[in-house]
């Protein structure tokens, strides 16, 4: 029962976000956001009591709840609600079309990631991994101007290769399964017959799922959409794609490592992955250094981050843990920065840091946070990602790979210092003068605060529930526990 | 000069191919090997509306396959054939050819990499094709040609999207790309029947009306369907 309202409720939502007339009368708005902010609090309140008692299994087992599936869930969740939220205030203060298809495209991206978290079965994984490909693009594309067109083309060409090379993967996927390998495409049934697939194809399948999921991950050197994209969306929905989307789409990369690690080809998975990781984290390097804009800069930042996910899977160890506690630590955190990025434009129309000096006097409350997020984003104690970060690199250590635990430990600190030179620039110094501080609106505060509450918190505490579910994750994965 | 290599290229793959097109699945066998023909129309052509009545012919042939391949007639192989014919040999095309016109598109293709180098690389493809095909188990021995073709559309359509320039010619690119897939998808069609049809929906939606709308406020923003434009946001 809880399963299926989390699935339908949202798309029920969207609905009737659209049916309701488009404009700015106060109390259809106001509707329309109650809408908006009540379903991602259901969802929320669901997701939350999965996690207290478990659910079944629906649609005779095609959508059902496992330990990876629960992780991205409850961070996908929980960077809706905040953004839910904040969209409150955001509107009020920019909606230049009504908000009527913002709303319910948002309301569908939520349904989409649902479906891609619970689903078992691959293919359906692939329909919800389109389905947000498509509900995110109206979202992007919000200004209606030429930038952001330019920015939604380039991300629907990419992506849209990507997901087809993933669904080419899916077929492939389906190929290896010979007779007498259970239900076609059934994640616990191709997990219980791995020894029994096809190496060749499966092999094959692992390698365009890789590549079409990690498009849509942004890991290098697929993630040239991403820094246009984010600069160019409204900052709600650059944290919703680098917080919620490219979990899910992590997700799809994990889907396919579990089948071939439960396959024995762990040989041949982990030296790829190990591959896109690096390069992604030198990518970031790169073009961290020398940013002009903070929302780019937080692009750049989670191609570093895609790139430790799959660095921690194709480590294996240890890794697989970190790898499944980065998920959550990074997505809340991208949602964290990039609400504050939002708040930043919403005072001095730029996130160019040449606009915005001294930002912890004009606006006290989101200063302080973009301060504290560098820390939390780079992965310093006492946060959330450092913990996560550190379990990667002692998987790499432990593994006997001193030179990629050596070359990872230098790229991130040249992004450290990358982003330190940018955000610490914006953040602090004196305002242009003539600026006065500005109080923002509640509503826009919330859910930063909050989301860098829970990282602070689970750099300092990770609860028994979620240590068990990580656990079990890091196995599923070939992992092990630390 | 183009002209002559693209022939020879035909000719040559053609030759290649000739002794399937003899054994028991003859008919498969050569509405697959004109979908690589239309391929390299596609890669040869200076005309746009070559590349969109390529596109439609390949709609067309991608239709008639799961009839001539399959044992037993089923009500599910009407909906796949009729469904692909109407999607992907009319309403695809006309959709291309009526977003030309209506956006007042200039007629020629623009690559950023020459004819014949296009041409080139599309054998090169067909060539990596079917030696990757044959190196990977096949399912079934009716799907003889049907993985090395589907492999070698994929790579093409790859190529077509990367070397044209217009917006237009990359949508069209992306459609030869989901035409090899497919392709491929034909060989698995008994064991997930549903995946092939949601994969020529979904597709229709990415590639068509999302894509189109993009299209069409390209147009009226930048005044020409030239994606090489789109260069404002860069590093």
């Amino acid at each position: 029962m809880r399963m299926l309202l989390l699935c339908i409720l949202p798309f029920t939502a969207a609905l009737f976000a659209g049916i309701l007339p488009n404009g700015r009368a106060r109390p259809i708005a106001l509707i329309r956001l109650a809408l908006l902010v009540g379903t991602a609090l259901v969802h929320s309140a669901l997701v939350a009591s999965i996690w207290v008692t478990p659910a079944p299994g629906i649609l005779a087992g095609w959508l059902a709840v496992d330990a990876l599936g629960l992780i991205v869930l409850s961070v996908t969740s929980a960077v809706f609600l905040a953004t839910a939220i904040y969209t409150v205030g955001y509107m009020q203060r920019e909606s230049p079309r009504g908000g009527r298809l913002f709303v319910s495209a948002m309301l569908v991206f939520l349904g989409a990631t649902t479906i891609v978290a619970l689903s078992q079965h691959l293919a359906l994984l692939w329909v919800g991994m389109e389905a947000t490909t498509l509900a995110v693009a109206p979202l992007i594309f919000h200004r209606h101007d030429r930038r952001s067109l330019e920015a939604v083309w380039k991300y629907l060409l990419i992506s849209s290769v990507g997901i087809a090379l993933a669904l080419l993967g899916t077929f492939f996927l389906s190929s290896a399964q010979g007779e007498g390998t259970g239900r076609p495409l059934m994640l616990p049934d191709l997990l219980d017959h791995a020894r029994a697939l096809h190496p060749a194809w499966l092999r094959a399948a692992f390698l365009f799922l890789l590549v079409g999921f990690g498009t849509k991950m942004g890991l290098a050197p697929m993630h040239t959409w991403k820094p246009d994209t984010y600069g160019e969306a409204p900052s709600l929905i650059s944290g919703l794609m680098a917080g919620a989307l490219t979990s899910c789409a992590f997700l799809g990369v994990a889907r396919i490592t579990e089948i071939v690690m439960a396959a024995g080809l762990g040989q041949f998975a982990q030296p790829v992955l190990i591959g896109f990781g690096l390069l992604s984290l030198a990518v970031a390097a790169v073009f961290v250094i020398g940013q002009s804009d903070v929302k780019r800069l937080l692009a750049y930042s989670s191609v570093e981050h895609m790139g430790l996910l799959v660095l921690g899977l194709g480590l294996g160890g240890v890794g697989a843990y970190g790898s499944m506690l980065h998920v959550l630590n990074n997505g809340l955190t991208k949602g964290w920065m990039f609400l504050v990025a939002g708040n930043i434009v919403l005072v001095s129309g730029s996130s160019a840091a040449a606009a915005n000096k001294g930002l912890v006097r004009t606006i006290p409350v989101s200063g302080t946070l973009l301060v504290l997020g560098l820390f939390a984003v780079t992965g310093s104690p006492p946060f959330g990602l450092f913990l996560s970060e550190f379990t990667i690199l002692r998987a790499a250590v432990a593994g006997g790979h001193i030179w990629i635990a050596a070359t990872m430990l230098l790229l991130l600190a040249v992004i450290f210092v990358g982003m330190a030179m940018l955000i610490l620039g914006m953040a602090l110094g004196s305002p242009e003068p003539g600026v006065t501080p500005v109080r923002e609106s509640r509503w826009l505060i919330v859910g930063p605060v909050a989301l860098a509450a829970i990282v602070l918190l689970l750099g300092l505490y990770i609860p028994g529930p979620l240590n068990e579910t990580l656990a079990r994750a890091a196995v599923a994965l070939g992992g092990t526990v630390p | 000069m183009w002209i002559d290599v693209t022939r020879y290229v035909e000719a040559t793959v053609l030759l290649q191919a000739l002794p399937f097109t003899s054994s028991r699945q003859g008919a498969p066998a050569l509405v697959l090997l004109l979908v690589v023909l239309t391929n390299f129309t596609v890669l040869g052509t200076t005309r746009l509306s070559t590349c969109i009545r390529a596109l439609a012919v390949q709609g067309f042939l991608l239709g008639i396959l799961p009839v001539l391949l399959a044992t037993i007639f089923s009500a599910h192989l009407v909906v796949l054939t009729l469904g692909t014919l109407a999607v992907k040999a009319i309403a695809l095309p006309w959709f291309l050819r009526w977003a030309i016109r209506e956006a007042a598109v200039r007629r020629e293709v623009e690559p950023l990499l020459g004819f014949i180098a296009s041409l080139l690389l599309g054998a090169f493809a067909v060539g990596l094709a079917f030696a990757v095909a044959a190196r990977l188990p096949l399912a079934a021995p009716s799907t003889e040609l049907l993985v090395p073709v589907s492999l070698a559309t994929v790579i093409i359509g790859f190529i077509v999207l990367i070397t044209r320039r217009k917006a237009i010619t990359q949508v069209v690119g992306y459609l030869i790309l989901e035409n090899g897939i497919y392709l491929f998808g034909l060989t698995q069609a008994e064991s997930v029947p549903f995946l092939l049809e949601l994969g020529v929906l979904l597709d229709v939606f990415a590639g068509v009306f999302i894509m189109g709308i993009v299209v069409f406020h390209i147009n009226r923003e930048f005044d020409s369907l030239d994606s090489a434009r789109l260069t404002e946001l860069s590093d």
